[in-house]
């Protein structure tokens, strides 16, 4: 039977019908899952997908996170299921506490909308341990807050528990600076919640999946991890 | 709302850049914050102190990067 993919679509989601064509290329059915809903229809995975849920008043997914659905996906999270939350997602699952930290506006004050480099940190979780430690992957972000923020004590947390997933690097891997868009701090792209089933990323990898994108990093990522999750 | 003062503020920094180019060399800082103006009901200060408190800790303010304060007065409404 074909995997189900729950892709939640609040008002200013943007990226729900890419995250679509991603799942369909992995080879899933994707299920869309409007916010006012309140189950997830039995699907095996749910993706928070990128864009402007709710206008990002106030704070960016500050409103979403009370979004009847969301009750649904805490609930799916809390009993181990996978979610993946892209660019907006992640910062929707931030602001539900579903994840440590927060998002802030990039360093630059800048849109910023270009390739990156990612370090997969850790190889575990049923969307990471499909990948291996080490590995690097290059997918684009677009996002004007994507500037990763938690308070030193968390941040020492978060690296002794292997909660950091993803990192912002140079094409072979290296962390400087220079490959870090945003300010994000420890070049943090993507954490993931302490029994690492939760992940958040910045980057989208739903927008390389195809070469004519210019990467199909982002396939491998959800072909890795539907690999993991096992015959449905 | 305020960030954190540990919080980096890069919109702050921009507008310190912005007052000193007009002349103001003798800012410092600046820190950007959110203001909110609230109406609400309530049978006294006290219940209202404690559930504009609640609204911040809740929705308005988000306590990993950012701190709140409030005033109240009575519109008499």
């Amino acid at each position: 039977m074909t995997w189900r993919c729950g892709i939640a679509v609040f008002p200013g989601t943007w990226s729900e019908r890419d995250c679509a064509h991603w799942v369909e290329l992995a080879g899933g059915a994707p299920v869309m899952l409007w916010h006012a809903e309140r189950e997830l229809k039995g699907v095996d995975l749910v993706i928070l997908p990128g864009g402007f849920a709710h206008g990002d008043y106030l704070r960016t997914g500050a409103i979403a996170r009370f979004a009847p659905l969301m009750a649904a996906v805490r609930d799916h999270a809390l009993a181990g299921g996978p979610v993946l939350g892209i660019c907006n997602g992640f910062q929707i699952l931030c602001e539900a506490q579903l994840l440590p930290g927060a998002l802030l506006r990039n360093s630059s004050l800048q849109f910023r909308c270009q390739p990156t480099h990612l370090r997969v940190e850790v190889s575990r979780g049923p969307l990471l341990s499909g990948l291996e430690a080490g590995e690097v992957l290059q997918m684009p972000i677009s996002h004007g807050e994507g500037r990763y923020y938690a308070p030193p004590e968390q941040l020492r947390e978060l690296e002794a528990e292997g909660q950091v997933a993803l990192r912002y690097c140079g094409p072979s891997g290296e962390l400087d600076d220079r490959h870090n868009p945003n300010g994000s701090l420890l070049h943090i792209a993507g954490v993931m919640n302490r029994e690492g089933n939760v992940l958040g990323m910045m980057p989208h990898p739903e927008r390389a999946c195809e070469p004519i994108l210019g990467s199909e990093d982002g396939l491998h990522l959800l072909r890795a991890a539907v690999a993991v999750l096992g015959p449905r | 709302m305020t960030l954190k003062p540990v919080v980096n503020d890069p919109q702050g920094l921009a507008v310190t850049q912005g007052l000193h180019a007009l002349g103001y060399p003798e800012v410092l800082g600046t820190r950007v914050g959110k203001h909110i103006q609230l109406t609400l009901v309530a049978r006294d200060q006290q219940s209202a102190h404690a559930r504009v408190e609640e609204m911040c800790r809740r929705l308005l303010c988000n306590g990993v990067i950012e701190d709140f304060h409030f005033q109240l007065s009575e519109t008499g409404a």
